[in-house]
């Protein structure tokens, strides 16, 4: 059995409660146990890190000391969480002050060897898309996808240790095994523009403006997102960026492993599909997934 | 490491072709390295005769590097092939002799390699140094 | 008893303003046999060397130590001065307190100072032990290899031939031209490439002393200067002698699976096929990868065609082994593949072009006649962005290297687009504006003023595909404002890089590399074109990137090294050769074996009276002095000149003597 520590985070609790159902859900099927890390604390992600570098480091090195002392791999499947707790790995590493600091708090000793990596790359790469191919009910025929990365899980690049930073192909290689096609386009990794979705909405607006346009123009009828954060930009902003661009969008913004899900043969509820702002229920039913 | 290491005295043999016109580049880049090796000049690695390895030790150096031209570059076609075949012969003696594995090395520098030369430098007086002063 | 005397050389202050040069003079007169030290400023200058010869008159020298550089400097000179004053020029030894002290020890004066004191004293240890030797000669071979032949190649060829010596040209590809052939035309003039070189071709072709070899390789490499031996694959061609070069076979070829070289894989070429219409020698080759009856045993359509019979599917490589005086190494550079960088689109963008691309382009004799088309989609363009420093001056890509004629060719190809289409915009981005050269300059303000190319001093981040556009993104780092460009067409100015294979080739002649893998010139001022193997030379961009008119002065000056050692009767050789003392010798053949030259002789000899025994000799007209058969003899019966074991032994106990300096 494939096992990996889990840290879901706060938005899959709450925001993108779909994408945590949607991963467990897919998970079990295809023999994947995610042990969730007992009682996780808040990853740190944009209050702490820019205001404290210990707290920043000492929230996720609880999670890390964990998932280390069972012998895991940690994971996250939200790009913020898994940022957190690689960058947290590497400053305990190169300050060891820091790391001294951290562990007197916490009472424990850690040693920085254990491995954290994003949700995509422990199912698409360590568990990977070949396996995940063998255990599929149906094809996603005719499906048009356009894979979007976002920042967090590619950069910075020597960190993330992604072998090509400006065109990933993680996800474009699971909707080809898919059946879907991946369409090529040029914005797989710009930024959304992530927490300025509360006070500075109108940047939001203009950078998930122009990445729901590019996917549009490349001819995608859905986006799949690996990221809370990227996901609530582009899906719950999408109606008032239509408005902005005088241009009804309409295009369904889906998690990776609800999209794994289809083809596992889940259906819309077991997904929470329903959950989407914009309803990828026609789209699916027209190429009869639904 | 600081370059000012007293009382240590390391003997460098260096092929004409490789590894000492890498020493010439060395100074040609202004790149410092301890001034405790003194180099012979000899025309390729294939000509060192482990006799006078094995009389520098004798005379009380506390080091010998032997460098030469990276192994497929040698000016002679095969003559650092040799010594490459000699050189773990004769550490293995050496220290059957009593003369400690820090003491001994050797190296394949080129021509161009002037930085390269003085890291080479660094280290081994750092090994030598490490045998004197902890034994 | 030796007379010796030591000259210490300020050299300016590169020396003294380390180390105590009079410290070291009066150290080295307390050391036995020391009869004169002296200190001086400038010891390789004439007035220096006068100080020398009139020592070694005044004192009755006979042997000298000079402190100062590195003996591979100027070794040779104070061994003429020792000449000059009637002393053997093997009676001199070098202690390097320039390259191996002052500079590399400048954080401790002290210490430097007694460093240069040991060497020197090591130095005075093994001139005690030097003994006379007399020249030695050696035949010269008075026929030169020239391996390339591009600008460079060709050049040098006509310039050795001219003179009247023999040349062989060999070209891997199946024409000679090179990559200046590949240009439409050349800065800072704009007068087009092919009209400058193709007579150049031609002349190197009809030259009655130049024999060209294309479709060659060298292979193997033995030998010494003046004497060479080099072995060359002549690649199978496939046509013979019989071909009259009148195209008829490369028409009529069904296959269109190759890609272009010449064009740079901007169009099909044929299997059967000449690189270029003006190719030199005009005699296509098949190439076999392609060819439909290589690959389907079917197909034979050129031999059918050909008026001659001169196909010949039969025709298999062919090895020859020839002799050469010299060797010019003009073997050139490849263009940086731009697929390392993700921001410009990994090389996967097809409207992403590299800068000899555009020259394809651009050039009427080009796959698209001179007009320029995206190779997307065919359309003409509008909007055409150039970068440069594409793989130059780029630590992240290992480059930090200028490539030294970027800056040029993109004003050029600038020009050259808004010349056939007035309507186009340009855009350059660039770091610097390098353009040192004679006109250079003047040439970029042409491009700015006259042309109204739009210079943005930034470097671009990114290149999305968007809509059959490409849209650059980028930083004008002068206004400080981020710049959008709608593009039709990209040109990055790809820097230069050695060729592919170039460290395999370099190690056929022992040639050094720099850390890219560019051939190392022996000096970097004062032997540019010459490299650390004597009578091998270089010449062009296998040295360092450069422009047409460095390439071709740099080619010349081959030429001129080449002609003046054939000008030499005989070559004067070092005499550091090995010796046999044949009354120790035991006979066993372990120098025998090792001798990498084949210099060493076993033969049966009365080596006492009445005692025939088996022992080892040295040719010394063979042997180059490497001392392998030294390192090896059992029995030290053999030693070698200059480099005696006692020569050694005593700088050995020297260099591992205190200092008894008061």
């Amino acid at each position: 059995m494939f096992k990996v520590a889990y840290f879901p985070g706060c938005s899959l609790s709450s925001t993108a409660k779909e994408y945590d159902v949607a991963t467990r859900l897919v998970c079990e099927d295809l023999e994947i146990e995610l042990v969730e890390v007992p009682e996780w604390v808040c990853c740190g992600a944009t209050t702490a890190h820019i205001t404290s570098e210990l707290t920043a480091a000492v929230l996720p090195a609880r999670s890390l000391i964990w998932a280390e002392k069972h012998n895991m791999t940690i994971t996250s499947p939200c790009s913020a969480c898994f940022s957190r707790l690689k960058m947290a790995q590497l400053n305990l590493e190169k300050y060891p002050g820091l790391k001294k600091e951290a562990e007197e708090i916490l009472g424990e000793t850690y040693s920085g060897k254990g491995e954290v990596l994003h949700l995509t790359r422990v199912m698409l790469e360590r568990y990977g898309v070949d396996n995940i191919k063998a255990k599929l009910k149906k094809q996603l025929k005719g499906l048009k996808i356009a894979c979007y990365y976002g920042c967090l899980m590619t950069r910075p690049a020597e960190v993330c240790e992604n072998d090509r930073v400006e065109d990933p192909m993680l996800m474009d290689n699971l909707v080809s095994a898919l059946g879907a096609q991946a369409v090529k386009w040029s914005y797989k990794t710009e930024c959304c523009g992530a927490a300025f979705s509360l006070t500075k909405t109108e940047i939001v607006r203009k950078l998930s403006g122009d990445i729901l346009k590019e996917a549009k123009a490349s001819g995608a009828e859905l986006i799949m997102v690996a990221c809370p954060l990227c996901h609530s930009n582009l899906d719950a902003r999408q109606p008032e960026i239509s408005k902005l661009l005088k241009a009804e969008l309409n295009i369904p913004v889906l998690y990776f492993t609800q999209v794994i899900g289809l083809a596992l043969g889940y259906g819309y509820l077991d997904l929470m599909l329903n959950k989407h702002f914009i309803d990828p229920a026609p789209l699916l039913k027209a190429k009869g997934i639904l | 490491m600081d370059n000012k290491v007293p009382q240590l005295n390391i003997v460098g043999f260096l092929c004409n072709w490789c590894s000492y016109a890498g020493a010439d580049m060395t100074g040609l880049g202004r790149n410092t390295y301890p001034s405790n090796i003194k180099v012979i000049r000899i025309p390729c690695t294939g000509r060192m005769d482990p006799m006078m390895i094995i009389e520098a030790f004798h005379n009380g150096a506390d080091g010998v590097l032997v460098s030469g031209c990276h192994p497929g570059d040698c000016h002679y076609t095969e003559g650092n092939y040799y010594w490459r075949r000699r050189y773990p012969h004769l550490k293995s003696l050496l220290e059957h002799f009593g003369i400690d594995k820090r003491r001994f090395h050797a190296s394949w520098v080129s021509a161009s390699e002037g930085k390269k030369f003085a890291e080479v430098v660094k280290k081994v007086t750092a090994e030598v140094k490490d045998w004197r002063d902890n034994g | 008893m030796a007379r010796i005397g030591v000259f210490v050389c300020h050299c300016g202050t590169n020396i003294a303003g380390v180390v105590d040069v009079t410290r070291v003079a009066k150290y080295a007169g307390s050391l036995p046999g020391v009869k004169v030290a002296v200190d001086y400023k400038f010891m390789c200058s004439d007035p220096g060397q006068n100080t020398i010869i009139d020592a070694i008159k005044k004192y009755g020298l006979d042997r000298l130590v000079v402190s100062a550089c590195s003996p591979r400097m100027h070794e040779a000179t104070f061994r003429r001065t020792a000449e000059r004053a009637g002393i053997n020029p093997y009676m001199v030894e070098m202690a390097n307190i320039r390259e191996h002290v002052a500079w590399v020890h400048s954080d401790d004066k002290e210490l430097a100072t007694q460093k240069a004191m040991k060497l020197m004293e090591m130095a005075v240890a093994k001139v005690r032990r030097s003994e006379a030797l007399s020249k030695m000669f050696a035949p010269i071979e008075k026929r030169a290899l020239v391996i390339g032949g591009g600008i460079a190649g060709i050049q040098a060829a006509l310039d050795i031939a001219g003179a009247g010596y023999k040349v062989l040209l060999v070209e891997k590809e199946p024409s000679i031209g090179g990559r200046m052939a590949q240009l439409d035309k050349t800065f800072p003039t704009l007068d087009c490439s092919a009209c400058i070189l193709t007579p150049k071709m031609v002349a190197a072709a009809q030259d009655p002393n130049i024999t060209l070899l294309t479709y060659a390789e060298v292979t193997e490499v033995c030998g010494f200067v003046g004497q060479f031996e080099v072995k060359i694959k002549k690649k199978a061609k496939s046509v013979n002698s019989k071909c009259i070069g009148c195209g008829v076979c490369t028409t009529k070829c069904p296959s269109k699976k190759a890609l272009s070289e010449f064009d740079e894989k901007l169009a099909p070429r044929k299997a059967i096929y000449t690189p270029f219409p003006q190719a030199v020698p005009n005699v296509p080759v098949i190439d076999r990868t392609a060819c439909t009856f290589f690959l389907t045993g079917k197909c034979k359509i050129c031999e059918k065609v050909c008026p001659t019979g001169a196909i010949d599917y039969t025709q298999q490589d062919e090895f020859i082994k020839e002799k050469f005086g010299a060797v010019v190494v003009a073997t050139g550079f490849d263009i940086y593949d731009h697929s390392n960088y993700g921001e410009y689109g990994y090389g996967e963008i097809k409207d992403v072009i590299t800068g000899l691309q555009f020259e394809r382009l651009i050039s009427s004799t080009g796959p698209t006649a001179g007009h320029v088309t995206r190779p997307s989609d065919h359309r003409e363009v509008k909007n055409v962005v150039f970068i440069q420093c594409v793989g130059s001056r780029d630590e992240a890509k290992k480059r930090p290297y200028c490539s030294r004629v970027c800056c040029m060719y993109t004003a050029k190809q600038a020009m050259l687009l808004k010349d056939h289409y007035p309507e186009t915009q340009a855009y350059v981005f660039y770091i610097d504006i390098r353009s040192a050269g004679k006109n250079y300059e003047e040439f970029v303000q042409r491009a700015q003023n006259e042309y109204g190319v739009l210079y943005l001093r930034g470097r671009v981040s990114k290149i999305y595909e968007r809509a059959n556009k490409l849209l650059v993104k980028g930083a004008d780092t002068l206004s400080g404002a981020q710049v959008e460009i709608e593009a039709d067409l990209v040109v990055l100015a790809n820097g230069f890089e050695p060729k592919k294979g170039a460290k395999e080739f370099a190690q056929l002649f022992h040639m050094s590399s720099d850390q890219y893998g560019f051939y190392n010139e022996l000096h970097p001022k004062l032997a540019p074109v010459e490299t650390a193997i004597s009578g091998v030379f270089v010449a062009g961009c296998c040295q360092s990137p450069k422009d047409i008119p460095d390439t071709v002065a740099m080619a010349s000056a081959t030429a001129a090294k080449v002609c003046a050692l054939f000008a030499k009767e005989k070559l004067e050789v070092e005499p550091l050769i090995a010796g046999v003392n044949q009354l120790t010798c035991s006979g066993c053949e372990t120098c025998y074996n090792v001798c990498p030259y084949s210099a060493i002789e076993m033969k049966d000899k009365e080596v006492k009276r009445g005692e025939v025994r088996h022992v080892a000799e040295v040719l010394e007209s063979v042997c180059k002095g490497c001392g392998a058969c030294v390192g090896a003899c059992y029995s030290k019966a053999v030693d070698l000149k200059g480099f005696t074991d006692r020569q050694v032994l005593d700088q050995v106990e020297t260099a591992t003597a205190p200092i008894t300096d008061n």
